[in-house]
């Protein structure tokens, strides 16, 4: 049903349920929000969005307000600018403006707010140095500053709506309230996965990540170091956004000349590890098949899960650690490389390992705490050193003074740069599901994958949930067993969905082989260290930027790719070989819930 | 540390265990134990399948469901307006002596707890206190010294 109704006195009709913040936009009228994110449901405690509805007692919040049949509403009369000044102005005297020496400055919507609305003196008090705030540096992932915390919430929502962890809660009422992980835990001890999806929605500085810039700079400048950086496949069609490309750009070849200008020693590709991990995920998967289908052995468990995501790790690890054995044992592409880098690179490039500091691009803010985990010092060192967020870099080519859009692409350098399509996918949403059916169906058959120019369709898209089921035929050789056998497959991204996928399997109701899961909404190219804003609309241009990367890479199957097929000839033997399991394997902890 | 497993599982067998009985399982502890230890917030998290934190959060907002230690009686003066024209001070001075301890603080023998409260609704006949969930009211320094000597032989 349509309800008419005039903003500004002009004319708008829209689907009733309709908010008259939505109808608004419509018509091209801007009213400032702040609480409100695209992603999360609708919470109206920020009161920016006011504005007078003729007839009204008071003003209403055009963000929770539906709309109905006749309404008049003025969004810009002299009522509506003194309570929208007033209004951020109140949220200001709690929150400490330190904005130049703040990490979101430019960047923060409370300040971009402030900009419009606040200048000049306020009449309110600074209440922050009377209140006992606390900053939060526990995580290695990303910093918990109260002090710049507006309580609008939308970290709340975020970890509750679309990673259902709900690690943060509201916690106390009034001038006492505040966002607070169980018991004011430090957040490094308690249930959350470092995601940051939070990071990615807060509008202020009150969650960003813990940034690692300046110990790269350090080992740049420092001449005794060789510097190795990877980036991750997501990287490369988001890091534009910061640097005034529209979402869904690749900049791929521009990002590594400025990787190469930035004065880091080697740029190499997390897409080569990521085809690492197709062939030996690839081959547990299959080996796991074989134990349980044709051996009967009862330690081998079904469905495998992937293990790439490691915000899903710490989740699963917390929320359902009765299912770790079904952790596929592989690291993820960004460890597997670690550990090469100061093994396999380092010999072939005739390096002393502990000179190396290897570095990597992540769309993703657990990767830093990934890095820190205990296990992930296979080569001897701390296989990653420090992990950078798509965002950093930006900050660093920004810092180094390069001019970004006018850069000539170059390719990454050798070894461990090259990489095939599948690696790419691996950024998305079902891309390592995708990847590893090219490469097992293959191995098992013989023949290409039977989907039209290997694109695996059903395990696209943005749907939270995705079901595939594969007839394997024409067996050869040692895989006669599969011979007919319906491999049953499911995706899912965001951990709502994740638990959606863990209570069925929990049940027993699902009879699945296999379930790749990551922890960001979209995949990596969602995930919490990408450019902010997001929103699906960006999330699907990044995803259709990954897809045409895949598309135009001449190889597209993890196991062609020569360097892949080269480390196993020289260094590693066969995929789940033992030393395969020393550098590229891993194994889990389970956590308390809360 | 109590145990508080059993509790927690016969609260929500009683009030079933869904977001909205939260609330009354909570009060069930604190009504069982006065306080909710983070064990008790933990295991009410699991039994109802939500986060802890989110029981935290839920515990904080109420003055009512403490969530630091709090002796076997809990003494809540009111602080607001006509309980401190009628003498509030000179009460909690009176007890601060007798228990030998600040308003916040909780006796070494874990069974006296001095807090002060927002209005109880005794207004007309200020001062007035709770001593768990009984009021006493009118109150001079002389009968909040007869008063506690009740609780001490208790």
């Amino acid at each position: 049903m349509t309800i008419n109704l005039n903003i500004n006195d002009q004319k708008v009709s829209v689907p009733r349920g309709t908010t008259v913040l939505e109808a608004a936009r419509k018509l091209n009228i801007n009213i400032p929000t702040l609480c409100n994110h695209a992603d999360l449901c609708v919470a109206g405690n920020c009161r920016v969005c006011v504005v007078e509805q003729k007839g009204a007692r008071t003003l209403i919040a055009a963000c929770a307000m539906p709309v109905s049949e006749g309404m008049d509403i003025y969004t810009n009369t002299l009522k509506v600018r003194n309570a929208r000044k007033h209004i951020v102005e109140l949220l200001l005297s709690e929150h400490r403006s330190d904005c130049t020496k703040c990490y979101k400055n430019q960047k923060c919507e409370l300040q971009a707010l402030a900009n419009e609305f606040a200048f000049g003196d306020t009449i309110f008090l600074d209440l922050v140095e009377d209140h006992n705030y606390t900053i939060d540096r526990s995580s290695p992932s990303f910093i918990k500053d109260d002090s710049k915390c507006i309580r609008c919430q939308r970290c709340v929502r975020t970890c509750s709506e679309l990673q259902y962890i709900s690690a943060i809660a509201v916690s106390k009422k009034g001038s006492h309230q505040k966002i607070s992980s169980f018991h004011n835990r430090p957040m490094s001890h308690v249930v959350c996965t470092n995601c940051g999806q939070c990071v990615n929605r807060c509008p202020t500085g009150a969650l960003v990540e813990k940034t690692y810039i300046d110990q790269v700079w350090d080992a740049i400048y420092d001449t005794e170091k060789h510097v190795v950086v990877q980036t991750a496949p997501a990287v490369r069609v988001a890091l534009g956004e910061d640097l005034g490309y529209d979402p869904g750009e690749r900049v791929t070849g521009k990002m590594v000349t400025a990787l190469k200008q930035l004065g880091i020693d080697s740029v190499l590709d997390t897409d080569f590890s990521a085809d690492l991990t197709i062939m030996e995920e690839g081959t547990e998967l299959l080996t796991r098949l074989k134990k349980a289908l044709v051996d009967g052995d009862k330690n081998t468990v079904l469905p495998m899960f992937t293990s790439c995501s490691p915000g899903w790790i710490k989740f699963i690890e917390h929320k359902y650690p009765q299912f770790l054995p079904n952790l596929s044992t592989c690291k993820s592409p960004q460890q597997m490389f670690g550990a090469l880098a100061k093994t396999f690179y380092a010999q072939k490039r005739h390096l002393d390992p502990s000179k190396i500091v290897s570095v990597s691009i992540m769309p993703c803010t657990a990767k830093k705490y990934e890095a820190d985990r205990p296990e992930m010092r296979a080569s001897g060192y701390k296989d990653i050193d420090f992990v950078l967020t798509t965002r950093e870099l930006a900050v660093m080519i920004k810092q180094a003074g390069i001019d970004f859009r006018n850069l000539e692409p170059s390719r990454y350098d050798s070894v461990m740069g090259e990489s095939t399509g599948a690696g790419v996918i691996f950024g998305a949403t079902g891309g390592v599901m995708e990847a590893a059916l090219r490469t097992a169906y293959e191995i098992v058959t013989g023949r290409e994958v039977p989907f039209n120019n290997l694109n695996i369709i059903p395990a696209r898209g943005m749907d939270g949930v995705k079901e595939a089921t594969i007839k394997i035929e024409g067996c050869t050789g040692d895989w006669k067993f599969l011979e007919g056998v319906e491999l049953k497959v499911a995706i899912a991204h965001g951990l709502t969905n994740a638990n959606k996928v863990m209570k069925l399997v929990k049940s027993g109701k699902a009879a699945y082989h296999f379930i790749e899961i990551m922890a960001c909404p979209g995949g990596c190219i969602g995930g919490g260290g990408q450019p902010i804003p997001t929103s699906m609309e960006i999330r699907k241009n990044r995803m259709k930027a990954i897809y045409s990367e895949d598309e135009h890479m001449v190889l597209r199957k993890s196991h062609e790719n020569p360097e892949v097929i080269a480390i196993y000839k020289e260094f590693l033997g066969r995929p789940n070989s033992h030393l395969s399991h020393e550098l590229l394997h891993t194994h889990y902890v389970e956590r308390e819930n809360y | 540390m109590y145990q508080v497993g059993n509790l927690v599982k016969k609260l929500s067998d009683k009030h079933g265990r869904k977001r909205e009985s939260l609330m009354p399982i909570l009060q069930g502890i604190v009504e069982k134990h006065n306080y909710l230890t983070d064990e008790a917030m933990v295991e009410v998290a699991k039994e109802l399948d939500i986060s802890a934190a989110e029981v935290y959060g839920t515990a904080s907002f109420y003055t009512f469901l403490d969530t630091q230690v709090r002796g076997k009686y809990v003494i809540r003066v009111c602080k607001t307006i006509t309980c401190s024209m009628k003498g509030k001070n000179e009460i909690i001075q009176t007890l601060e002596d007798i228990l030998k301890i600040k308003v916040g603080e909780t006796t070494s023998d874990k069974n006296f707890s001095l807090i002060e409260t927002n209005c109880i609704g005794w207004c007309h006949k200020a001062p007035a206190i709770l001593i768990n969930e009984i009021p006493y009211t009118e109150l001079t320094p002389e009968k909040i010294v007869e008063i506690i000597k009740g609780y001490l032989h208790k």
